[in-house]
């Protein structure tokens, strides 16, 4: 009773609001580590340091006053931004932040779930997240959001095929489509599969990149551009879902990476003071470096043109992506003989 | 127990949303139901022990194709207005064909069911956990050439499409 | 009209938008009408007058001196250039010499001035392009010359800081030695401008081959500045027709080759190391004396007319000026604006390229909506 239905719930209690915290947060920090490369110094008035920012914007959202355009398809308007964030709440399910831990003498896993179909359910979640988008744009009954919907959702699902590929190759490597097996098999390997399959992770964080519509791929939500960004019609909490979801999927994008390529719970060495630090200590850290790094190429690099990001994913990223699965085959098979 | 609770909740969910596919007024929201569907149908193949299937259906079917359609619907909505049907009766008469050669089938499987029960029965074992590595092997070695003629057909469809497409540039 | 666009809209596949005149990325009040097939431009017509103030009008009913004022604010981010010009042709009309060292400090103003505005331009193109962060770290170079001429003028933006025949006062003391050290640091990161932009191919991409328009089009197109350089023209109004103290300096005159967004990007860049060049040695050449000549008390130019040009950072600006001989204010000025007639080439620079590149082109011509419209 208790393991079936308890200690779930517990579980999710603490993952979604560890998550939803974390992306309030993450807000901040994009918004402090852009300053801090811009040689200003970011939000600094609400709390010290501009600690207590997102507490701010997030009681400025819920106040707003809700505009539904008049003649948007109501139900859709509303549905939208919720299509957007479960899918990137519900990622989480398979993402092991730990390894099984004994609490109060009982064995409990730190993760929500090992499916043993847990890379694909994350490749399901997201394209589900992609309708969010679409109906986003197109229930605000205005020819320019809906084109802007249009050219964002063509751009994931069109890195989303590079994106499923690297994953392909991690898992000829690691033989399981289990996010928690996948973990265990770079143990057992001693090396990171970042380091053995460098060519699938850079596919992996480009792919992300774009997934996550950020610089450089940021075009369809770029202030600059005539062609209006699928959530300009929206304010208020809607938008807010629009944009927790933003940053749910940058956190989504940085812990698979964590867990396929980093090691997930895994200490750097296998030692003894590494092996003090508890698990999810190290997923924490590692998932935030790569978050960092999501900042760090925001604030560095001018945003691709859209037909030259298109060309990017489908002429550069899909064949490379389909030649490093032909090579990790080849060298399995190599080492298998 | 649970398992039928269960399969029966999703069915009424299957058949409730299939009803409000074909009732719907805007083709968006026709759309939006049958994604449902299909998340429901997954659901199914979950309850079966396929999740392998039950992922892919989504990912392939609820992702990627039902998008298509969503594009294509959206972006044609955008050129015309939907022209309306003069004709109620001939409408109907086509409906009431259609639903009499559906019911005519039911009836079929309904008789061949009874006449021969055991071909019918699902296989006893359900898949187990190793679902993906079966599927893998059936489809690489009984199935190779169905899967190998189905990757052709897709080919040559998005070439087709390319070719219809294409603009002079 | 607007049934028409509608029905336009449904006929053909070609679609009418419109840019501005609030964008964030038109630097300005500027207002382009797109016309567009799917994503590229067809044509584009320029729409502008939103910031008209009648600036050449009101010049009629206003003293000489009080005439500087007003140049101050058509070419906002570069307005000592614009005052220059103009009291450089004011001193044409009246025959009057202006003593040297107040030339060699207009020099060492317009060449700082030169500086400012490309480091506006290169900021704010930039962060139209995506790089967010060179906005910012021009703008912090640019905070020094600011603080250079309020210490020598009071004003930050529209400084009023020359005056008919000289300037209103001398420089601060030891302000040429902070001129210096500022000459060193640009250069430092200027270095730091080129890493984050210049062999990036993102950058690349985006401009190279981006509004290319070739140097005979662009002299028949009447461009002039980094435009008409970027398209391989050597012509620059400091060295065809000098004026202040530059015929006593040695700098190079930047051009370019293919005249696509990318040269102009590189020219605009060069040109502030020749600045820097010119600050450094009009700083150490610095003579002494008065700043002020042998200015009439009541400015009365004789009647007659001219035309003085000078070469303001976004290309010649020129200023005809029509004087009666009998009253205190012009009879008419006539401004010639770079920005205007840079502007001009903007469908043309357009046509053929994707939505996104208009964005790329509007900020690599540098038009400052106050001196299009004045």
């Amino acid at each position: 009773m208790i393991d079936l239905i308890v200690l779930p719930l517990i579980k999710i209690v603490i993952v979604l609001t560890g998550i939803l915290v974390t992306v309030m947060y993450l807000v901040l920090l994009e918004r402090k580590v852009q300053a801090w490369v811009q040689v200003r110094l970011g939000p600094m008035r609400v709390g010290p340091h501009g600690v207590l920012q997102p507490i701010a914007d997030v009681l400025k959202l819920f106040i707003k006053e809700d505009i539904t355009p008049v003649r948007a398809d109501k139900w859709v308007y509303t549905l939208a931004p919720i299509i957007v964030l479960v899918p990137a709440l519900i990622a989480f399910a398979v993402i092991p932040f730990g390894p099984e831990v004994s609490i109060f003498g009982k064995p409990v896993p730190l993760y929500l779930a090992d499916l043993n179909i847990g890379v694909l359910y994350v490749v399901a979640v997201a394209s589900i997240g992609v309708y969010g988008i679409i109906l986003g744009g197109w229930s605000s009954n205005s020819k320019y959001p809906l084109l802007g919907a249009l050219r964002s959702s063509a751009q994931l699902i069109s890195y989303e095929l590079a994106v499923t590929m690297t994953f392909v190759a991690v898992i000829l490597a690691s033989g399981s489509l289990s996010m928690v097996q996948i973990v265990e098999a770079q143990r057992a390997n001693g090396v990171w599969f970042a380091f053995v399959q460098p060519v699938s992770l850079f596919i992996y964080f480009v792919g992300g990149l774009a997934e996550t519509n950020r610089a450089p791929f940021d075009l369809p939500e770029a202030e600059s551009e005539l062609v209006a960004g699928f959530h300009t019609e929206y304010s208020g909490m809607r938008f807010a879902l629009f944009f927790l979801a933003e940053y749910a999927n940058m956190i989504v994008v940085s812990g698979i990476a964590t867990t396929l390529f980093f090691g997930g719970w895994l200490p750097p060495f296998p030692s003894q003071i590494f092996g003090l630090v508890p698990g999810w200590i190290w997923f924490v850290l590692k998932t935030f470096l790569l978050l960092y790094l999501f900042l760090w190429i925001r604030a560095t690099l001018p945003r691709y043109r859209y037909d030259q990001l298109m060309r990017l994913g489908w002429k550069l990223l899909i064949p490379l992506a389909l030649a490093n699965i032909l090579v990790v085959a080849a060298v399995k098979v190599a080492l298998t003989r | 127990m649970g398992q039928a609770i269960a399969f029966y909740t999703l069915a009424a969910l299957i058949l409730g949303f299939s009803v409000l596919v074909i009732t719907a007024k805007s083709a968006v929201h026709s759309i939006l139901f049958l994604v449902a569907d299909f998340l429901f149908v997954a659901g199914l193949y979950v309850l079966l022990g396929a999740q392998f299937l039950a992922v892919i259906q989504v990912v392939v079917y609820a992702g990627g194709i039902m998008v298509l359609y969503l594009f294509v619907v959206m972006l044609v909505n955008l050129k015309r207005p939907p022209e309306a049907h003069q004709d109620r009766r001939r409408r109907s008469r086509l409906g009431l064909l259609f639903s009499l050669v559906v019911c005519a089938e039911l009836v079929l499987i309904g008789a061949y069911k009874l006449a021969s029960p055991a071909s019918l029965v699902p296989p006893a074992a359900p898949m187990g956990p190793h679902n993906v590595e079966q599927v893998g092997w059936l489809l690489y070695t009984d199935y190779l050439i169905p899967f190998e003629v189905a990757s052709m057909l897709l080919l040559v469809a998005m070439i087709g499409a390319i070719v219809l497409a294409r603009r002079e540039l | 009209m607007e049934r028409d666009q509608a029905r336009r809209m449904f006929d053909t596949d070609e679609m009418v938008i419109n840019m501005g005149p609030q964008h964030p990325a038109t630097h300005g009040v500027l207002r382009v009408v797109l016309k567009l097939d799917g994503e590229k431009v067809v044509d584009a017509d320029v729409v502008i007058g939103y910031l008209h103030r009648g600036i050449e009008k009101l010049s009629e009913n206003r003293d000489w001196t009080q005439i500087v004022l007003l140049t101050d604010r058509m070419d906002y981010v570069a307005s000592a250039a614009a005052n220059l010009a103009y009291v450089e042709t004011v001193e044409k009309l009246l025959s009057l010499e202006v003593p040297r060292r107040a030339q060699y400090v207009r020099t060492i103003l317009a060449e700082l001035q030169r500086i400012a505005s490309h480091l506006v331009w290169l900021g704010s193109h930039a962060m139209d392009i995506g790089a967010v962060t060179v906005f910012l770290y021009c703008l912090r170079e640019r905070e020094l010359i600011l603080d250079l001429f309020e210490e020598f003028c009071g004003a930050r933006l529209t400084y009023n800081t020359m005056r008919i025949g000289g300037l209103p006062q001398d420089v601060p003391p030891l302000w040429d030695k902070k001129v210096l050290q500022f000459c060193d640091l640009q250069i430092e990161k200027l270095a730091e401008y080129e890493t984050l932009l210049t062999k990036n191919r993102i950058w690349l991409e985006r401009t190279k081959g981006i509004g290319v328009i070739s140097a005979a089009d662009a002299i028949s197109g009447g461009l002039c500045g980094p435009p008409l350089r970027g398209s391989g023209v050597r012509r620059d109004v400091r060295k065809d027709e000098p004026y202040a103290a530059y015929p006593e300096f040695e700098f190079d005159i930047p051009v370019g080759e293919h005249g696509d967004t990318y040269d102009r990007y590189l020219v605009r860049l060069a040109e502030i190391r020749q600045s820097v060049r010119i600050l450094r040695q009009a700083v150490e050449g610095l003579p002494e004396g008065p700043v002020m000549g042998k200015v009439p008390r009541l400015i009365k130019p004789p009647a007659g007319e001219t035309y003085h040009a000078n070469e303001s950072p976004k290309g010649e600006i020129g200023y005809f000026i029509a004087s009666d001989g009998k009253s205190t204010s012009p009879y008419r000025m006539r401004v010639r604006p770079p920005s205007f007639c840079n502007l001009q080439a903007l469908p043309q620079l357009v046509r053929g390229h994707l939505v996104a590149d208009v964005i790329a082109v509007i900020g690599t011509i540098d038009i400052v909506l106050g001196e299009v419209d004045r």
